[in-house]
């Protein structure tokens, strides 16, 4: 059976796409775009995305799964339910679980869930070195040979440059993706925020934007000396984002992600310890803010991630030193992507390229991040007139752990495809659907 | 001017009005432990628990003997943080506690922001005695007593505050005190302990200096800190002979101070280390009256929070 998405608005920035057209696809993969008033195939079922913007589909770079391991924050099910009802038809699972992704066998566990889950495909992430430690390289041929798109030692950053400088070396060689979580662990010791006005005031431990800084400017170096390709997670700091720009200026292989909570709020989100603002890099000063706006402005921010890290409530219901870092993203990514765009710091297309065409290209996912024919049939359908409220006692995650629980969003992706399956419809935009009716009434 | 907070979790929060006022009931209860039967019955029938999760012996007998001066029944339970982050968790405990209906909880941790978060998960009424580097509000307002007891007024005032910097709870409740109440405060200690950033913590009325000597120039009230041992994970100075020699207080320090200056220290003290022992047993020092106000100040924060406010205070058996 055939499925035609009619009647929407494609932007998909890898075929040059800004504008009205149908979307037709079958088993799975896109068979082509079709002009308005082109003549539709028979047969074929409707999706009715009229006012709608329908684009490739979103792939998160940054998600933390938590299977196996720690099921009790989050199943491969579960965050894949959270992906889908958030717009990600796609999620690059960390490694960072019990046991550690280091080996094929947690690899092939990891993407058997995801066929059993049949919700969002999941692109495991292997580990740099075995169990993240930083001492021995992890076996990425054989996990590579199992299904990962990159590799990384996230949350547990490579501490010796040595060390690193043969993890991109060898990661090369299978032409994989080196992504680091950048903070000199020497500078943060103890460290629970932002170092800086705020952390004086609450007497929390500061965590220094030098120590981001430091270790992003080590990581281009280490990138010009190897020649791997480099992809810095969640940048949070001024000077990690002049590294990057400095370092593409250069023409080396270095890309950076930024996570949507960095350039929403500020540390003085945290002035009543509230451990939902708690998370590794943590929330930065006004001027590092400005700074990352400025990034996503001027492109030197690749792509947009979550960084979606479930914690349970036990867990983060304790004094703020002693809670986790990481808040939940998955549902509340888009939204705040589209803030972006309503204050006109990005446009739309600049907004599927950070979502999804630079995703794709970032982790060499064959036929994903674009709309073009043969594609894999992965859409995310998008309203940008929608408002709404997000509410956390409605996420489809296990954890909800996020500052963002009732905050105002205008802007949303309403329809989740995945391989051409219909896996999440907003409920108040049946009339997606009930084309299909029609047409079977018809 | 009431005090109509449940809590007290800071002085960073306060309007000046609410410090005054409080400064003005602690006065009021002053004289009751001058007197030959130091009680009165204000908070008769009333349960006061002091929950501390770190080693305290003056400020946990200040409050104790705080509440029993107004008849209220003083619980003590000490907790060492290890054995709790083995087993039950703070809100637990506190939620325990809270079963057995006190009026108040007052709560030392050696973590910022622990009597916040019980303050925000629970019922009871929380006194803040210190949460790890954050604040200590019954300390700024015993000291902001002894100052106004030997200086009539805080406006105006040059303060200098001497030591770790970094690591006191002391010291920010005190400037955020006394620059509320529009004195000036200066800080100096070794580098490692006062970050240049330090001056950012407040509005205005702060002076990150980087001498000693250039923060005690002139100054009315010369505040030493304890050096924080237990918050500093690493060596933050050489030795205690250096911090000594070049961060001690010595009598040479106080002749670039104002004539009149008095010396504060909040307890308890490192001898010959952060301050000569002519000068803690001089006659500047104001250390055993700060104990003494100290009483007073915690007195009238529990008459507050825990029930008796809103009556009079003639009422209370004055």
């Amino acid at each position: 059976m055939k499925l035609l998405i009619a009647n929407g608005y494609i932007v998909d920035p890898a075929q040059g796409i800004n504008t009205g057209r149908d979307l037709l696809i079958e088993a799975g993969r896109v068979l082509g775009v079709l002009e308005r008033g082109e003549e539709r195939p028979g047969g074929v079922e409707i999706l009715d995305a009229t006012g709608l913007i329908v684009a490739p589909g979103f792939i998160d770079l940054h998600t933390h799964l938590r299977e196996p391991g720690a099921e009790y924050k989050e199943t491969i099910a579960s965050g894949a339910a959270a992906a889908v009802a958030g717009g990600w038809t796609s999620v690059c699972a960390m490694p960072n679980t019990d046991p550690v992704n280091d080996s094929p066998a947690v690899t092939r566990f990891v993407i058997e869930q995801a066929q059993r889950a049949q919700l969002a495909n999941v692109f495991p992430i292997g580990s740099l070195t075995k169990g993240c430690g930083g001492k021995e390289l992890s076996e990425m041929g054989e996990m590579k040979n199992a299904g990962i798109v990159a590799v990384s030692d996230d949350g547990h950053p490579v501490p010796t440059a040595g060390m690193m400088r043969r993890a991109m070396e060898y990661a090369r060689g299978f032409g994989l993706t080196v992504v680091d979580h950048c903070q000199d662990l020497s500078l943060t010791a103890g460290g629970v925020m932002h170092e800086g006005r705020w952390s004086l005031i609450l007497g929390l431990r500061g965590m220094p934007a030098a120590a981001e800084d430091v270790h992003v400017i080590r990581d281009c170096v280490l990138a010009r000396l190897t020649g791997a390709s480099v992809h810095i997670a969640h940048v949070s700091t001024s000077g990690a984002l002049d590294a990057v720009r400095r370092a593409k200026e250069m023409g080396l292989p270095v890309t950076c992600e930024v996570a949507p909570h960095h350039w929403t709020l500020t540390d003085d989100a945290l002035a009543e310890y509230d451990t939902n603002t708690k998370m590794s890099p943590p929330l930065r000063s006004q001027n590092h803010v400005t700074a990352l706006l400025e990034g996503l402005r001027d492109g030197t921010i690749d792509a947009i991630a979550t960084d979606h890290a479930p914690h349970h409530a036990d867990e983060k219901n304790l004094e703020f030193d002693q809670a986790p870092f990481g808040i939940t993203g998955l549902e509340t990514a888009v939204g705040l992507a589209f803030d972006l765009v309503n204050q006109g710091i990005i446009d739309l297309e600049q907004l599927v390229r950070l979502c999804s065409t630079n995703p794709a290209r970032i982790f060499g996912l064959k036929d994903r991040g674009s709309l073009a024919e043969n594609a894999h049939a992965d859409v995310t359908i998008l309203d940008p007139a929608c408002e709404w409220i997000f509410d956390a006692a409605t996420s489809k995650s296990k954890s909800r752990n996020t500052p963002f629980h009732g905050r105002s969003m205008m802007g949303a992706a309403v329809a989740t495809i995945v391989g051409g399956r219909v896996v999440y419809l907003n409920p108040n935009y049946t009339r997606i659907t009930d084309a299909k009716q029609r047409q079977a009434s018809a | 001017m009431n005090f109509t907070r449940k809590h007290l979790l800071g002085i960073r929060e306060l309007e000046a009005g609410e410090i005054t006022h409080l400064l003005d009931t602690a006065e009021t209860f002053r004289d009751i432990s001058r007197r030959e039967i130091k009680k009165v019955p204000a908070l008769r029938g009333r349960t006061v628990i002091n929950l501390f999760f770190e080693s305290s012996t003056r400020t946990r007998t200040s409050f104790e003997i705080a509440a029993k001066r107004l008849s209220a029944d003083a619980v003590n339970i000490s907790v060492s943080t290890s054995s709790v982050s083995k087993g039950e968790t703070l809100l637990d405990t506190a939620r325990n506690l809270e079963a057995m209906a006190p009026d108040c909880i007052v709560v030392r941790h050696s973590m910022a922001g622990a009597p916040q978060h019980l303050a925000r998960m629970g019922n009871a009424p929380i006194v803040n005695a210190g949460d790890g580097s954050h604040e200590h509000p019954t300390q700024a307002l015993l000291d902001a007593l002894t100052i106004r007891e030997h200086k009539s007024r805080i406006e105006g005032l040059k303060v200098a505050i001497i030591g770790d910097v970094l690591h006191s709870r002391v010291a920010r409740s005190n400037i955020h005190l006394l620059t509320k109440l529009g004195a000036t405060v200066s800080v100096a200690g070794p580098g490692t302990l006062v970050p240049l950033e330090f001056g950012e913590l407040v509005e205005q009325g702060l002076r990150v200096e980087k001498t000693i000597e250039d923060a005690i120039e002139g100054a009315d009230v010369v505040m030493i800190l304890r050096i924080q041992r237990e918050r500093q994970d690493a060596a933050f100075f050489p030795s205690m002979r250096e911090y000594a020699v070049h961060f001690g207080l010595k009598p040479k320090h106080l002749e670039r101070a104002a004539p009149d200056a008095i010396v504060m220290h909040p307890g308890p003290i490192n001898r010959g280390i952060e301050m000569a022992s002519e000068i803690a047993d001089g006659g500047r020092s104001l250390i055993l009256d700060q104990v003494t106000n100290g009483v007073a100040v915690r007195m009238a924060v529990l008459y507050l929070l825990a029930g008796g406010g809103h009556a009079e205070l003639d009422e209370k058996g004055h």
